[in-house]
């Protein structure tokens, strides 16, 4: 040590004292610092949602700062020359002016945008590993819930954000939500007209309210939520996949300082750049280019966000049903796809740990995570359901395969209101048979080399020492902690 | 020149995880037991590697720098200044990760899981707050009214809510009524005779809000041939010109794609598609849905034309506009 670095250490030393004096949590960040962490690249998909949602926080308050949620009709008289004399909303015009004549402000602007469209997408990616690999199972059913419902807020969030424009694009994406919301059985009226403080385009207090809703109510939800699902996590430590030396009572891995710390600082520092990278070099979200929105205005190969996606394939993809009874419409149709789908869709995530529970009669506690293929059944199941989503959300663009590949609009309908139901069922079988086969031939066993370990002898012969040290503990030779199920 | 310097520091950082990876490669410790204790230490004091991340932190450190810069300079290049605080964060990132794998010490540890659920703590607790209630008799009557006290607070807080809305009747009202005259964008009045086959027009009241939901109208002219409205509707459609709602009656987009048969034997009739979930309506059969998803009919305005020529509402919608919802009024068909 030198004198520089004997003077940082006494200085550390003090100001650690300083500190413990204060609050003493010593044995608090002792525990923190020793927290092991199992090493495996898709338990990183939860973090790239949390610096997301870090970067949305950053880039958000900065925009909020130029924001007017007015729906006052103004006549545009700024810096862009194809908009020139265009009547639109206050609102539309500050965010016109944000992102054309405020220094950085496109820049932040389509950051914030882009940070919204990983965001989500790595929390379903999050959803995705933890549905196919069992994580959802006891004690982390729970955990999984608060996702599930961080996912739903995120998805509103998401909507209400690129909604607040007033451009064009986003005018259309509420007349859709208000009809939604309109559709809801008997008191749709009612709530849209709560919502949107009457009819629609609403009352002039409606783009404040949504205003409050994306900059505080969801985000200061979510923030929360976070903050519940780690510190269950921490009160659990992660879930591992089975290996050398990895057992259900233990958890094998980096502690967190110093080098898990470098390593996810690292993709914080990683997220934020990529979403910089993106947020100055790909334009997203070109309001100035979809124009004001006025209710008898819209564009034609609209497409939404993709988290919406599914959603438009829904309302695109079901028959013109509407339930009408003696003149009283009960169920108008944007509810099949813009309500019933997604309700079914999360209602089925909600269940699916109970189901589990009850087809398995396993209520254990389990903090080994399954590999997919061994568990067949459950994989097929999970690969039925998203390759159903996932139609779904496909044909939300099928104006635009149309557009691309000439195909017809209502060719393509008509062959996805069958494919849509027979597709997952095949998926179902293949994924089931193809779980099977890969645990008969124990290919690409998990985060483990196969083979032998040999030694050439002095004669020039070789010799086998013995198996891999690494090989894997094969699932259900150990038992999952407690043996009487319902009990730990 | 930033550029190439970021490049020789991706390189190297790049070199020096290959050798680092290459050395990982080798056979591991030879055991025969499967059950190996996976705890272990590994201090890497590398220079190299030390040297690279401190190189990566100065490079982060000139791009970082270059924001302000460009911010100054260019007035706020959305693409330059995207790629110095992308390209700052980025190095910090490398310089992070590298600095994780090859400059700290690498350990694997072992931690044990504890039991959540621990049966003496666990009782312990309900003891305690059990504990709270001793020696009170009236224990339902106390609870039920806390309950009633605190329901009835909660119903009084959610009470203002209301005050957000409803307002129904609205829902019924359009702009239109009889003797409205029929205006573009611009407020120019449509005459009956600017009206021609094989195009669509978006027409607005004149002098009433352009906003409102109910506003839009999209007017076609047909030929006899393709008109096949209903009897209650002969007389909706003067000379042959039709308005419709422009608010799709599914999910409230406005309807902006209308094909005309431009080869009357092969082509397909004239329709209205909302570009949303492509809802398709004929406007000669009164709005009808022949595709999509709509639950029912294009609302039909009746026109009339004045005596100086141009196109008045001859009456209101006789139905509810917009999306359809518990309480709407359906056309009588």
């Amino acid at each position: 040590m030198n004198v520089v670095e004997r003077y940082a250490h006494r200085r550390f030393e003090r100001a650690s004292r300083t500190a413990e004096q204060r609050v003493g949590m010593a044995a608090g960040i002792r525990w923190a610092l020793r927290y092991v962490f199992p090493d495996h690249w898709s338990f990183l998909l939860g973090e790239i949602a949390l610096y997301s949602f870090m970067v949305l926080v950053g880039t958000g308050i900065f925009l909020t700062l130029y924001y007017v949620p007015s729906d006052a009709q103004v006549v545009y008289h700024g810096s862009y020359p194809l908009l020139q004399g265009t009547q639109m909303s206050e609102a539309y015009r500050s965010v016109l002016g944000l992102s054309l004549n405020v220094p950085a402000g496109l820049l932040f602007r389509q950051v914030h945008h882009w940070a919204a469209d990983v965001f989500i997408g790595a929390i379903v990616l999050h959803l995705v590993r933890v549905f196919f690999t069992g994580a959802y199972r006891k004690p982390r059913d729970l955990n999984y819930f608060i996702g599930l419902t961080m996912l739903m807020l995120a998805i509103l969030e998401g909507f209400a954000g690129y909604s607040l424009g007033d451009d064009l694009l986003s005018g259309m994406g509420l007349a859709i939500a208000y009809s939604v919301a309109m559709s809801i059985p008997f008191v749709g009226g009612q709530l849209a007209t709560l919502i949107w403080g009457g009819p629609f385009p609403g009352s002039n207090t409606f783009l404040a309210r949504l205003e409050i809703v994306h900059v505080l109510l969801i985000p200061v939800a979510l923030a929360g939520l976070i903050t519940i699902h780690l510190t269950i996590i921490m009160r659990q430590h992660h879930s591992q996949f089975p290996g050398p030396g990895r057992r259900e009572r233990n958890v094998v891995g980096t502690p967190m300082w110093p080098a898990y710390a470098l390593r996810s600082i690292g993709l914080l520092f990683a997220v934020a750049g990529v979403l910089f990278l993106l947020g100055g070099l790909i334009q997203i979200n070109p309001i100035w280019q979809w124009g004001p929105y006025h209710p008898y205005l819209s564009e034609n190969g609209a497409q939404p966000d993709w988290y919406i996606g599914w959603l438009i394939g829904a309302l695109r993809l079901m028959p013109n049903w509407e339930l009408v009874i003696a003149g009283r419409t009960v169920i108008p149709n944007p509810f099949w796809g813009g309500a019933a789908f997604p309700l079914v869709v999360f209602g089925v995530l909600f269940a699916w740990p109970a189901i589990e529970r009850r087809i398995t009669r396993d209520a254990r506690r389990h903090d080994l995570l399954d590999r997919p293929r061994d568990r067949p059944i459950r994989t097929a199941v999970g690969a039925a359901f998203l390759s159903w989503v996932v139609i779904v959300f496909a044909v939300g663009s099928t104006d635009r395969i149309f557009y691309r590949l000439g195909i017809p609009y209502t060719t393509q309908i008509h062959v996805w209101r069958v494919g849509v139901w027979v597709i997952p069922l095949v998926v179902f079988f293949a994924t089931r048979s193809a779980c099977r086969s890969l645990q008969r031939s124990g290919a690409h066993p998990l985060r483990a080399w196969e083979g032998n370990v040999v030694r050439r002898r002095p004669d020039g012969g070789l010799e086998v020492l013995g198996d891999s040290p690494d090989r894997i503990v094969p699932p259900a030779t150990e038992a999952p902690v407690g043996t009487v199920p319902g009990q730990e | 020149m930033s550029r190439l310097a970021k490049l020789l520091g991706l390189l190297v950082a790049a070199r020096t995880a290959l050798r680092a990876a290459a050395g990982r490669s080798a056979p591991p410790p030879v055991t025969v037991e499967s059950d190996v204790d996976p705890r272990r230490r590994v201090v890497p004091s590398s220079r190299r590697a030390e040297g690279v991340v401190a190189l990566l932190l100065l490079i982060a450190a000139l791009f970082a720098f270059a924001f302000p810069v460009i911010y100054i300079v260019s007035s706020g290049d959305t693409q330059l200044l995207g790629v110095a605080l992308g390209g700052a964060l980025l190095l910090l990132a490398v310089a992070c990760i590298v600095a994780g794998k090859f400059v700290v010490p690498q350990e694997t540890a072992v931690e044990d899981r504890g039991p959540l659920l621990v049966e003496e703590q666990t009782e312990e607790v309900i003891e305690l707050i059990e504990a709270g209630g001793q020696g009170i008799s009236r224990r339902a009557i106390l609870l039920g009214a806390g309950g009633a006290a605190g329901a009835a607070l909660l119903t009084a807080a959610a009470t203002p809510l209301a005050s957000l809305g409803p307002t129904l009747s609205a829902l019924h009202e359009t702009p239109w009524a009889r003797g409205v005259r029929l205006v573009d964008d611009e407020g120019r009045p449509y005459l009956a005779d600017e009206i021609q086959i094989g195009s669509c027009y978006t027409a607005l009241p004149e002098g009433k809000d352009a906003e409102s939901f109910g506003a839009g109208l999209l007017v076609v002219r047909l030929p006899a041939g393709f008109i096949h409205l209903p009897a209650a509707r002969r007389d909706w459609a003067p000379h042959g010109i039709l308005a419709y709602s422009k608010i799709c009656p599914h999910a409230g987009c406005a309807i902006s794609l209308y094909r005309y048969p431009t080869y009357a034997p092969t082509s397909q009739e004239p329709a209205f598609t909302c570009p949303c979930h492509y809802s398709t309506f004929l406007p000669g059969e009164g709005g009808r849905v022949i595709f999509g998803p709509a639950g029912r009919a294009l609302p039909q305005l009746p026109l009339m034309i004045d005596a100086e020529g141009y196109l008045r509402a001859a009456a209101k919608f006789h139905e509810d506009i917009g999306p359809s919802w518990w309480g709407v009024h359906r056309a009588q068909s």
